[in-house]
C-alpha cells in the first residue's frame, strides 16, 4: 500500500489557469518526498491536494490506500503550514493538544502525549507559555509537535521553515530528520530551497511551472543518518547540482526560485 | 534552546514606576479639568461671553459649589443629595446591567448566527443597522410606556432600551471577530476534520474574544445611557432618569443639584467600563499587540 498515491491529478482554478497537468506520484510508506519547483508550480496546491483541503478537478489521490477525504476524515495525516498557526489563546501544551481534544482523548491520555511531544521537539519547559512568547524556530517546533500529536503516518510539510532564518532552519532540518526517524512517518515536504529538499529528502521532486507538471525525480542516496557534515559531501554537491539542472531543464530562471509563495496562495 | 522566551521590560522602567505615575495621572487629570471649568468660568464671566451660552453662576456654577452639593440635604432635616444619588445609581445600574447582558446575549448569538449564513447576512444585516438610526428617543416611550400598560414592569421596558443600545455593537464586532481568523487556521481545523461547532468553539469564539470586548467597552456605557433614556418618559420615580427630569425644574434656583446628578451618572459609566476592563484582563490570553 503506497502512502500517498496520484493518478492524473489536475487541477483548474475558476481563471482558467492550469495550477497542476496530470500528476502522477507515489510515495511509499517511510519516505521522505520534497516537491521543489518555481512559483506558481502549484507544489502548494498539490499538497492542499493530497490533504484534501483542495479538490483536484480531474485524477485520483488515495492516502494509505484511502481516498483523500476518507483519510482526511479518518485523521491519517498532519499538516504544518510555513506560518506556525498556533492559536494565540492557548498554551503550548493546549495547542499540542488541540487535535488530541478534537479526536476526544481524556485528559490522561492527552497529558501523557503532550509531554512525549514536548520531549521529542525539544521544548520541556515551555508548556504554559504562550505562543507569542516563543523565537519562530520555537513556534514552528510546537506546530510540528502538534501535527504529530495524534501519530498520523503522514507529515505534509509546506515550506515550513521558509520564513526562518537560515541557521534556524539547517537545525531544524537536522531536527525534523531525526522526528521522522524517531516517529517512522511519511514525509511530504514543499519547499523551494534546493540544499533543503537534498538535506531532508529520500527522493527530491521536481516541477515546472504554468501548467505545473512533475519534470523529474532525483533519488537521493546520501546516507542515513544525515549531519552538518552531510552538507559538505561531494556527493550532496552533485545532488544539489542535479535538481539545480533538473529545475533549469523545467524552465526555471536559475536563481529565480525563492519568489515569494504568495502568488501560489492567491490561486 | 536559548530562544528569546521571555518579553524584556519596556526600556528599564519597572513595574513599580509605572504604577506610580498611573495613579498620579487621576488627580493630575481632575486638575486639569477643574481648571478648564473654573478657567472658562472665569473668562466668561469677565468677558461677558454670550455665545454658545451666557456664562453665570447658573450655568455654570463653581465645581466647589457642585461639590457641597453632594452633601445638601433635599430637604429640610433630610438625608444628604449623595444618598439619593447612590440609590438611584443602584436603582438605574440594576436596569442597565441586565440591559447589557441581554443586549451582549443576543448581539453574540445574532452574530454566531450571521456567520455561518450569508443569505441571512445580507437579508438582515442592513435592517441591522437601521434599527440603531432610529432615534431612541422616539422608541423609549414607546417600548416603556407600551409594555407598561401590558403589565410589565417599567423596568423591564427600561432593560429592553438598554439593550438595544447594547446589542448593537456586539453584533457588528463579534460578526468581524467570527471572521478574524487566518485561512491557514480554518485549514488546519478542517485538516483535522473538525465541524461547524467545534471550528466556531475552539476557533471562531476565542478569535472574536478581543473584538467582543472591545464591543463591550462601547456598549457598556452606551447601556447606562440607554437606561437613564428609558427612563424619563416613563415617569419611573427612583433612578436617575428620573433625578434629571426632576432637578431640570428646579435648574434655575438649584442648578448644581442637577451637576451633581450628571456627575453621578457618569461615574455609573464609568464603574460599566472599568468592569468590562476587568473581565476582559481576566479572560483574555492574548500577545499584548492585539489587546486593545
Amino acid at each position: 500500500m503506497k502512502a500517498v498515491s496520484l493518478k492524473g491529478v489536475s487541477k483548474q482554478f475558476n481563471a482558467g489557469v492550469t495550477a497542476l497537468d496530470g500528476i502522477d506520484l507515489d510515495v511509499e510508506p517511510g519516505e521522505f518526498v520534497s516537491l521543489i519547483g518555481p512559483s506558481g508550480c502549484g507544489k502548494s496546491t498539490l499538497l492542499r491536494i493530497i490533504g484534501d483541503l483542495t479538490k483536484p478537478t480531474a485524477g485520483t489521490v488515495q492516502v494509505n490506500g484511502k481516498p483523500a477525504e476518507r483519510a482526511r476524515r479518518d485523521h491519517e495525516y498532519g499538516i504544518v503550514f510555513q506560518d506556525a498557526v498556533l492559536y494565540d489563546w492557548r498554551t503550548v501544551a493546549k495547542n499540542i493538544s488541540l487535535p488530541l481534544e478534537l479526536l476526544r482523548w481524556n485528559r490522561g491520555r492527552r497529558n501523557a502525549r503532550v509531554k512525549e511531544m514536548m520531549e521529542l521537539v525539544e521544548l520541556t519547559g515551555f508548556e504554559s507559555h504562550h505562543p507569542w512568547q516563543l523565537s519562530g524556530g520555537m513556534q514552528q517546533r510546537v506546530s510540528i509537535a502538534r501535527a504529530l500529536s495524534f501519530s498520523p503516518t503522514l507529515l505534509l510539510m509546506d515550506e515550513p521553515f521558509g520564513a526562518l532564518d537560515e541557521m534556524t532552519r539547517e537545525r531544524l532540518n537536522t531536527e525534523l530528520l531525526r522526528i521522522w526517524q524517531e516517529t517512522s512517518s511519511t514525509v511530504v515536504f514543499v519547499t523551494h530551497s534546493i540544499a533543503e529538499a537534498v538535506f531532508l529528502s529520500t527522493r527530491v521532486v521536481v516541477m515546472s511551472a504554468r501548467p505545473g507538471r512533475v519534470a523529474g525525480v532525483v533519488d537521493v542516496d546520501l546516507p542515513q543518518p544525515r549531519t552538518s557534515t552531510t552538507r559538505e559531501e561531494p556527493r550532496f554537491f552533485e545532488l544539489v547540482t542535479q535538481v539545480r539542472e533538473g529545475l533549469a531543464a523545467a524552465g526555471a530562471p536559475l536563481g529565480e526560485t525563492q519568489e515569494p509563495a504568495l502568488v501560489e496562495d492567491l490561486q | 534552546m536559548s530562544a528569546i522566551a521571555v518579553e524584556p521590560s519596556r526600556g528599564g522602567v519597572s513595574a513599580l514606576q509605572r504604577a506610580f505615575a498611573r495613579t498620579l495621572l487621576l488627580p493630575v487629570g481632575l486638575a486639569a479639568l477643574w481648571g478648564l471649568w473654573e478657567g472658562y468660568r472665569w473668562l466668561g464671566i469677565r468677558g461677558h461671553w454670550t455665545w454658545p451660552f451666557r456664562v453665570n453662576d447658573t450655568n455654570m456654577p463653581h465645581v466647589s459649589t457642585i461639590w457641597h452639593a453632594f452633601g445638601q440635604p433635599l430637604q429640610p432635616d433630610g438625608p444628604p443629595l449623595r444618598h439619593y444619588l447612590w440609590h438611584y445609581s443602584l436603582f438605574t445600574g440594576k436596569e442597565a446591567l441586565a440591559g447589557f447582558a441581554l443586549g451582549a446575549l443576543i448581539g453574540f448569538l445574532l452574530a454566531v448566527v450571521l456567520a455561518h449564513s450569508t443569505v441571512l447576512r445580507r437579508g438582515f444585516l442592513p435592517y441591522i443597522v437601521v434599527s440603531q438610526t432610529v432615534p431612541i428617543l422616539a422608541i423609549a416611550p414607546m417600548v416603556v410606556v407600551g409594555l407598561g400598560t401590558k403589565g410589565v414592569n417599567p423596568s423591564v421596558g427600561v432593560a429592553v432600551i438598554a439593550a438595544y443600545l447594547t446589542f448593537f455593537p456586539v453584533a457588528i464586532n463579534t460578526l468581524r471577530g467570527l471572521h478574524s481568523p487566518d485561512p491557514r487556521a480554518l485549514e488546519l481545523m478542517r485538516s483535522y476534520a473538525a465541524g461547524r461547532w467545534k471550528i466556531l468553539w475552539r476557533l471562531r469564539v476565542p478569535a472574536s474574544l478581543p473584538y467582543v470586548f472591545s464591543a463591550l467597552k462601547i456598549s457598556a456605557t452606551a447601556s447606562v445611557i440607554g437606561a437613564i433614556i428609558g427612563e424619563t418618559p416613563a415617569s419611573l420615580q427612583g433612578g436617575l432618569g428620573y433625578a434629571i427630569v426632576n432637578f431640570n425644574q428646579y435648574y434655575s434656583t438649584q442648578p448644581a443639584n442637577l451637576w451633581a446628578t450628571i456627575i453621578a451618572c457618569a461615574l455609573l459609566g464609568i464603574v460599566f467600563f472599568l468592569a468590562v476592563v476587568l473581565l476582559e484582563r481576566l479572560v483574555l490570553k492574548r500577545a499584548p499587540e492585539h489587546v486593545a
